[in-house]
């Protein structure tokens, strides 16, 4: 029997090792795997390199992690927002690398990565300061960067559904980048607010088809985000 | 700037925008003023906008006590759905901005050249924390691209200029300018300004525009 589900939180983030480099969904509040992102800070990994679109908000989830000093480098498209504050400290002090990214060429490369494709030329970031250093090439008389497919060791994504083969539905704007992230990864690792029998989805609506997804936790009431920073809550 | 011309207030920059999108378009807004863009779509008009968080089909901010925290647009604000909207992962929703499926968008600026240059995505200072989201990717793959800005800077610096000082988000990207003052195309001939706001005329105007501007 294919059973993907695991029964506690610390089974879900167990082979995760250091320099391990991770995948985390989520876009602003939408979609961050808090749940499991603090299963990662209990773990102690170190020396990750995360791949996610923002560097966290407040003191908990992936600005916790951070925090930790269990991350060395960050690849993103917009690390500062209102809420973030552990990693624009960090990154002044020089004590954490930044490679940044065009939110759309981030999306690619992940989505190239678990695809299959090792690079591809985009015309997005030529002649800015982003594509300096990088090969150029003229398709059709316009100009075009190559950018790199990014590989996980590990994705941590969040969802609202799904059954014991990894199939998942995700919730509105949550969505954003689990679906590409549980592809690019070699283990996906979900946590799901939902949890169904086989044949509980129909199969015209996977969003997510369950081939690309390694391991599977319920976590059935997830916290705020925004709860948890109005609350000037801290993780650990 | 003298203090007896007002301009046009920020509404007022949104309201001509609006009246400039037709009937049909598929449009992105950025995070900020581009976003009041919205609010004065003419009645009769269907635009559908789209969030490059994964949503075609935002609707008006929800009213208090019904936010969701996962239905944000790309500022991270709350937004509604319209009836038919639909979701989608980041990496069609950025098929949708690259491969020139939106018809506009509207952004904000640090300065805008003459050429149709934009800067709007970092001041160049060595101890900001550099952030760039999808502004560079909306430029390339949009079909038409909007900007939105006081025409100059609190400082009085002109935010049209002849060449951006500031990194370029990319390189002959805009068609058109909509600031307080003015509203002004951007053309392989130069820049050619449609229409002035009360009381501005085309001395005034000049005087505060560090490029040089047509008046046909």
């Amino acid at each position: 029997m294919i059973n993907k589900l695991v029964k506690t939180l610390p089974d879900a983030v167990a082979d995760i090792f250091d320099g391990a480099t991770v995948m985390i969904s989520g876009f602003g509040e939408a979609g961050s795997p808090i749940e499991l992102i603090h299963a990662l800070i209990d773990h102690g990994a170190k020396n990750l390199t995360i791949v996610s679109n923002n560097t966290g908000n407040g003191h908990i989830g992936l600005a916790a992690l951070i925090g930790n000093r269990q991350v060395k480098k960050m690849i993103c498209s917009f690390p500062r927002t209102a809420q973030s504050v552990v990693f624009p400290e960090l990154f002044r002090k020089g004590e954490i690398e930044l490679e940044l990214v065009p939110q759309g060429t981030l999306a690619e490369r992940i989505r190239a990565g678990g695809a299959g494709i090792p690079a591809f030329y985009t015309p997005t970031s030529v002649n800015t300061p982003l594509s300096e250093g990088k090969e150029i090439r003229e398709f059709n008389g316009k100009l075009f960067v190559l950018e790199h497919g990014i590989k996980a060791d590990f994705s941590l994504v969040k969802c609202k559904t799904a059954d014991r083969y990894g199939n998942l539905l995700f919730n509105k704007t949550a969505r954003n980048f689990g679906p590409i992230m549980c592809m690019a990864a070699r283990a996906a690792i979900v946590q799901a607010s939902e949890i169904v029998e086989v044949g509980g989805i129909d199969p015209e609506m996977v969003v997510t088809p369950g081939i690309f997804v390694k391991k599977v936790i319920h976590i059935s009431n997830p916290v705020s985000e925004n709860q948890l920073i109005r609350d000037e809550r801290r993780y650990p | 700037m003298s203090t007896d011309i007002k301009g046009w207030s920020r509404e007022q920059m949104a309201q001509k925008i609006a009246e400039d999108i037709p009937n049909g378009a598929y449009v992105n807004l950025g995070i900020g003023m581009p976003e009041l863009v919205a609010d004065f779509i003419p009645e009769g008009r269907e635009v559908i906008f789209h969030t490059e968080n994964g949503l075609l089909g935002v609707g008006p901010s929800p009213r208090p006590g019904l936010e969701d925290d996962e239905l944000i647009n790309a500022g991270k604000k709350p937004v509604t759905t319209i009836k038919g909207a639909c979701f989608f992962h980041h990496a069609d929703s950025f098929a949708m901005v690259r491969g020139g499926h939106i018809d506009i968008c509207v952004l904000g600026a640090f300065q805008v050249s003459e050429k149709g240059d934009l800067a709007n995505w970092s001041t160049g200072e060595p101890n900001a924390i550099p952030a760039v989201g999808g502004a560079m990717d909306l430029v390339e793959g949009v079909k038409t691209v909007f900007v939105i800005t006081q025409h100059t800077t609190k400082t009085g610096e002109s935010k049209i200029v002849e060449q951006c000082t500031y990194p370029l988000t990319g390189k002959k990207v805009v068609s058109r300018v909509y600031t307080d003052l003015a509203v002004i195309d951007i053309t392989d001939k130069g820049l050619f300004v449609r229409e002035m706001a009360p009381g501005v005329n085309p001395e005034f105007l000049q005087k505060n525009t560090s490029a040089p501007l047509n008046f046909s």
